[in-house]
């Protein structure tokens, strides 16, 4: 039987804006997937503590107000000092195409930007079905 | 009754022959057509009520109850609304630049945004501003910075609207001693402070404290503005944020002024008289794309409001029973893909808020969907209000859609619908009750998860997103913030706090700390004094934070 795959929607920062992660959140549940939502105003550090508690597979990060740039890497910083740098991490928000090349190389693995479907992010998820089945 | 009668014989027998020939043949595009918020649009809409009474009972003329057709008897025949772009971001100077060249354009009011610390209260040195300064807004440590935001800007001369809520009194405290340095009395400052914390519970999330501390916080700022800056809009109760977060129509009307009855309670239970009060009260709707529905949402929300003013608070002056508005076009409604594009969403959701009476506007940029919009974009989203209002025509008569089957048609099932979720929040006991059991957010967020699993699937179509796509490059010329602002920003507050008397400092804030104890006292008066100090915002919500406790987040999927 295929394992259940671990998500955690995260929002890091001080940006409210969570529409998107609800959006995304509730999705990826009615795709088969178990959720965790953290809610938003919650530190890298936080989130990298509970993605670790909670023994996900996968951390989605969300931010529209333009921190991604330094709260992204924050989260992928402490899931390695965890231990942890087998959780697979993609992002989402207002984050401009010239961001996204330095995201990928500091551990964020894809970033989806407004008007993805959700299908894009169930596609990312299988695609890595192998090597969280791996582990 | 009689006419109405004459005409629905008259339809039925259309329905059997004109309509059924061609449905035969042609069938319409769909099964069920609806608006925006999956209210029934009818095929062809009908006269309702056609008595005499009727009109003058749920229409009446504008500038006098229930005030459906507007709150002015001329409306933009004497002046067009308050063309008021929200814009800030960087340091205070950079804004400062961004705010003359506004006024330079032909603005008539500014619209200040905060980043995220100071809406939360963090300086720009707390660990939890990192990443967040400068970004969706200026950053606000002290009075300093605030003295350079309207640096050359006469307060006596502009009103000036703030986001701001949980902070607000302090920011409010912050503008007050900006006018002392210019010269200018308190009394004479016009403006608006946002104020409204449950909609920050509910949706947009800058709290800081619990509802209860938080509702004092603004009944003490009701209080002193009574007196002490009259000119002031003391609160703008924002159904703009709900609608973001994914609500209806009606949603968006009946959380809204729920919050508004919450706030008036509050303000009543403190002492203060309705009239008093009340007609400093303002609001702040969306405008999303639906024309007809979105007009006939800000006619219903002013029926409803006037009802409440003077049928359950009894209030006497008009003014308490009119609800005045702000319009900002809808984030949520532009896209990234084919960002142009987005110039002609603002027009029609610009048409639909001059068509609804809005008394100030301010209009999306092409870009926001991208990052902060350039200085050309901000251009073309004014220019688009001036066009409406200069060229269009539709600024020439008061409630240019009033008397159309269809407009009035959706008034009454727009009120309809939010009188039901009043009377839902009345039952459980309130709207503080209602958003901490997360039945608000709930409601909202179906409504949401409804609306984007109808894009997905193709059934509402996005011009661009899920329909008419190209292949695009990446967007160019987007406005980026400095990363470094942080450092800037610090070094200035390291400047500020060794400059000031620190003696100082340490009194009023022990001062403020002692009468936020006691919910007796006024802590507006309280907060100004600090404010004069050079206490930072941090400083002075630390104050209250250690004071009131800090509000957690009921977390609801």
């Amino acid at each position: 039987m295929a394992k259940t795959i671990r998500v955690l929607v995260g929002k890091p920062g001080l940006d409210g804006h969570d529409r998107g992660a609800k959006y995304v959140a509730r999705a990826l549940k009615d795709a088969g997937y178990e959720v965790i939502y953290t809610g938003i105003r919650q530190s890298p550090e936080a989130i990298a503590k509970t993605a670790v508690q909670e023994d996900v597979d996968f951390v989605g990060l969300s931010l529209l107000s333009g921190a991604h740039n330094e709260l992204f890497p924050e989260v992928v910083k402490v899931l390695k000092a965890e231990g942890a740098d087998d959780i697979i991490i993609f992002g989402g928000g207002v984050i401009p195409e010239d961001d996204i090349p330095g995201l990928n190389k500091a551990g964020v693995e894809a970033v989806f930007t407004p008007g993805t479907p959700i299908k894009d992010v169930v596609d990312f998820i299988e695609k890595n079905r192998e090597r969280v089945e791996a582990k | 009754m009689a006419e109405q009668k004459k005409i629905q014989d008259a339809q039925k027998a259309w329905q059997e022959t004109t309509l059924k020939k061609v449905t035969d043949r042609f069938p319409e595009r769909k099964e069920n057509f609806t608006t925006g918020s999956w209210n029934p649009a009818e095929r062809v809409a009908l006269p309702g009520d056609l008595s005499e009474e009727a009109y003058l009972s749920k229409l009446g003329f504008p500038g006098e109850f229930p005030f459906t057709r507007g709150v002015q008897p001329t409306m933009y025949r004497g002046r067009f609304w308050t063309m008021r772009q929200y814009a800030g971001f960087g340091t205070a100077e950079e804004s400062n630049e961004r705010y003359k060249y506004l006024l330079n354009q032909g603005q008539t009011g500014l619209s200040v945004a905060f980043d995220l610390p100071t809406q939360i209260g963090y300086d720009s040195d707390d660990s939890h501003s990192v990443g967040e300064v400068g970004k969706v807004g200026v950053a606000i440590d002290t009075l300093k910075d605030m003295e350079l935001l309207f640096d050359g800007i006469p307060l006596d001369k502009v009103s000036t609207s703030m986001t701001i809520n949980a902070p607000a009194a302090v920011l409010l405290a912050f503008y007050i001693a900006v006018g002392e340095k210019q010269g200018v009395s308190k009394e004479q400052l016009r403006g608006t402070i946002q104020n409204d914390i449950l909609k920050e519970y509910i949706a947009r999330g800058t709290y800081i404290f619990p509802p209860t501390p938080s509702i004092r916080l603004i009944t003490n700022i009701f209080d002193y503005c009574a007196t002490d800056v009259p000119k002031w809009n003391t609160i703008s109760i924002s159904g703009y944020h709900i609608r973001e977060a994914g609500s209806t129509a009606a949603q968006e009307v009946a959380f809204t002024l729920a919050d508004g009855i919450e706030y008036v309670r509050a303000a009543l239970k403190a002492g203060l008289d309705v009239d008093t009060f009340a007609g400093r009260l303002s609001f702040f709707f969306n405008a999303h794309n639906d024309l007809f529905e979105e007009v006939a949402k800000y006619r219903a929300a002013r029926r409803i409001w006037a009802t409440v003013m003077k049928e359950q608070f009894n209030a006497k002056s008009e003014k308490s029973q009119m609800l005045r508005f702000h319009t900002q076009t809808g984030g949520s409604t532009l896209t990234a893909q084919q960002s142009d594009n987005n110039i002609v969403r603002v027009a029609i959701q610009t048409l639909a808020a001059v068509m609804g009476g809005t008394q100030s506007l301010h209009t999306n940029s092409r870009d926001e969907a991208l990052a902060l919009p350039t200085e050309e974009s901000v251009r073309i989203a004014l220019r688009t209000q001036q066009i409406v209002a200069h060229e269009s025509g539709v600024a020439n008569t008061v409630d240019p859609l009033a008397g159309s089957y269809y407009v009035e048609g959706l008034t009454d099932t727009i009120e309809e619908e939010a009188w039901k979720y009043l009377d839902k929040i009345e039952d459980q006991g309130g709207m503080v009750q209602a958003i901490e059991k997360g039945y608000v957010q709930k409601e909202i967020q179906d409504a949401a998860y409804r609306a984007q699993k109808e894009i997905e699937s193709g059934e509402q179509v996005v011009v661009g997103v899920n329909k008419f796509t190209i292949d695009e490059g990446a967007p160019t010329g987007l406005l980026k913030v400095d990363p470094a602002l942080r450092e800037v920003q610090m070094k200035k507050l390291a400047e500020v706090k060794a400059s000031r008397n620190q003696a100082d400092v340490d009194r009023t804030l022990a001062v403020l700390k002692e009468g936020a104890k006691d919910v007796e006292v006024n802590l507006m008066p309280l907060i100004v004094d600090a404010a004069r100090t050079y206490a930072t915002l941090g400083e002075i919500c630390n104050v209250l934070r250690d004071e009131f406790g800090e509000y957690k987040e009921s977390i609801i999927l």
